[in-house]
């Protein structure tokens, strides 16, 4: 959020949002797609700070989407706009090619924290069930239908071991899987998934990444995930909208992670390594204001990816 | 069959129209409290419940000074306190546990000086603070009949909302569930039935009702429906228990002066959260080998599940 690149980057921005958007006519292949979600000029701005400066990105049918960018660069924000629990203070967003209404059954939602007592009295296939007709008033009438549908559901997720436990005493995979089918089990044509990988282990995480390039695959549904990190995305990852400070880069990663690109996105000079299949980002950059940008700080090459 | 029955009913339970009139409010405010108290506990509201119990006194106190019935008086002030909850920002989970004790400050304020007014009556402190499910005029059932219907016709029509919304309220929130409207109508029926169950056991320990059967219903049951039945079945229970056991005290010592219902009702009510318990320890170590949960040492099952 530090990241507030001066005025003169703007113009000259090649691949960033606003000039992708005005050269968006020419891409025929883009325009040709079925888009599930496009997020026309969107910015977001909140007590006098620029969250979400004119972001611009399209997701096609089944395609599995990251949304990289470090904590504070707007990925939530982002989220909430396209969930429409955020309103835009410009821009658009259009949901199979429709504005998007309030409850939208086509999106299908998996939030990041999760913290649910052991105690409390939620089967995993209950929690599920809510992602069915949660919205619904009244109690839900047990039918051999429903039930179905959800055991279906958990069986997409691999969840059958531990459908009867309750959700509260599941391992952080296990509840992300939950929730995955909790999202699912609406039929939606987009999932998005909020840092779905923060808490979790290496190989916990690569089994949902797995679990998500499969139901994107064999299922159709579009799949938006946002992620600190993009290397364990990278083997499955179509396409990747890039975000920095509030501004983004989108199209498929050949064409994001790439050093000038990105250079542009960050507002200062930034290298993209290839190294043993990991994508690095680095900055060599002076220590004294490096810390007023994005990530970490090694020595006197900032590691940003 | 009456030899047998003898010692467990005094002469004349059956007959009693006080005995009448306790059983059928005490089972009212009974099923609705645990209903209630099972969301209570689930969305950590329990010193929202508390606060609204207690503020009751001031609606009481109110309710005697001015000469009308306890109920009116906690009704009127748990719904007006639960009003001023939701505008002060209970709906914030950060600003829940002040807005509670801002409105609990505020009002218990206002019962210090009823009670400071009602000098000559510290019988009546005694009913609103401790209950008087055994001295209750039978012309208030129609009333507690009618708020009963509305908290469990609340309850019912929430029940998937609140349910979501107690799991996450960004979830609930993305599936277009208004949340902050439920969670204002759902704090209207917790105020009622803490108004309830004031009139059944008294302010200040309207929340054992509220809270004790709920919380020992959610150490034993996996799905929410099976938790309120339990939780009803519990709160009715312990009611039904009281009730007897305070016709029963008349014969105990002191000779003449029978023991308080609500000491009888909140004590079972507390032994029964101690022994849900029990069992607890033995279903959690069987549902760990059947899921092969988190915390489970064996390496059996984790690998059984991921075959």
């Amino acid at each position: 959020m530090n990241e507030t690149p001066s005025a003169a980057h703007e113009p000259a921005g090649a691949q960033t949002a606003s000039a992708a958007r005005e050269s968006a006519p020419p891409q025929t292949a883009s325009a040709a797609r079925e888009e599930v979600l496009s997020v026309e000029g969107v910015s977001v701005r909140l007590s006098g700070r620029e969250i979400l400066k004119d972001v611009s990105f399209g997701i096609g049918a089944g395609e599995f989407t990251g949304l990289i960018g470090s904590n504070g660069a707007g990925k939530t924000t982002l989220f909430r706009v396209i969930l429409g629990l955020q309103a835009s203070t410009a821009g658009r967003v259009l949901v199979a090619g429709r504005p998007r209404s309030r409850r939208n059954p086509l999106i299908g939602y998996v939030p990041q924290k999760f913290l649910l007592d052991p105690d409390v009295p939620l089967r995993a296939r209950d929690l599920v069930g809510l992602g069915l007709d949660g919205h619904r008033f009244g109690i839900a009438r047990p039918s051999r239908a429903r039930r179905e549908l959800i055991d279906e559901m958990l069986a997409a997720v691999d969840a059958e071991a531990f459908a009867d436990a309750r959700v509260g005493t599941l391992s952080g995979g296990e509840q992300q899987r939950v929730l995955i089918a909790h999202a699912l089990i609406s039929r939606p044509k987009l999932l998005l998934l909020d840092e779905p990988l923060a808490n979790l282990d290496l190989p916990s995480g690569q089994e949902v990444v797995a679990l998500l390039a499969r139901i994107a695959s064999e299922q159709g549904i579009a799949i938006l995930i946002s992620a600190h990190e993009m290397n364990p995305l990278l083997p499955v990852m179509q396409r990747i909208v890039y975000l920095v400070g509030g501004r983004a880069a989108s199209g498929t990663t050949e064409e994001v992670i790439r050093t000038d690109v990105l250079s542009e996105l960050y507002g200062r000079q930034v290298e993209v390594l290839h190294i043993h299949g990991r994508v690095l980002v680095v900055a060599g950059d002076d220590p004294e204001t490096a810390h007023q940008h994005a990530g970490p700080l090694t020595a006197a090459v900032q590691i940003i990816q | 069959m009456n030899r047998f029955l003898a010692p467990v009913f005094a002469p004349g339970f059956f007959e009693s129209s006080t005995v009448h009139t306790a059983l059928i409010v005490g089972t009212l405010v009974a099923i609705v409290a645990g209903t209630v108290g099972v969301f209570t506990v689930l969305r950590g509201q329990s010193f929202a419940g508390e606060a609204l119990g207690d503020i009751g006194t001031t609606g009481g106190s109110g309710a005697f000074l001015v000469g009308v019935g306890l109920l009116w008086g906690f009704l009127i002030f748990s719904i007006a306190a639960a009003a001023a909850m939701e505008l002060i920002g209970i709906q914030r989970p950060r600003g829940r546990d002040l807005a509670t004790g801002i409105v609990l400050g505020a009002a218990l304020g206002l019962a210090a000086l009823f009670l400071y007014f009602d000098t000559t009556t510290t019988g009546a402190t005694i009913t609103i603070l401790f209950g008087s499910l055994s001295a209750l005029a039978s012309s208030t059932i129609p009333l507690v009949i009618l708020l009963s219907a509305i908290v469990l016709g609340i309850a019912a029509t929430l029940y998937r909302p609140l349910l979501l919304g107690s799991v996450s309220a960004e979830l609930a929130a993305a599936r277009g569930i208004p949340v902050r409207a439920v969670g204002a109508l759902y704090l209207l029926a917790l105020a009622i039935a803490v108004a309830l169950a004031s009139q059944s056991i008294g302010t200040i320990l309207s929340t054992a009702l509220v809270v004790g059967p709920a919380a020992a219903a959610l150490r034993l049951t996996r799905r929410p429906v099976t938790a309120i039945l339990t939780a009803v079945l519990i709160g009715i229970g312990a009611t039904w228990l009281g009730i007897v056991l305070a016709y029963d005290s008349y014969s105990w010592p002191p000779v003449g002066h029978g023991w308080s219902v609500s000491f009888f009702v909140v004590t079972i009510v507390f032994v029964a959260y101690l022994l849900s318990g029990v069992p607890r320890q033995w279903r959690t170590r069987g549902r760990e080998r059947a899921a092969g949960g988190a915390g489970s040492t064996i390496g059996e099952p984790r690998a059984a599940r991921e075959r």
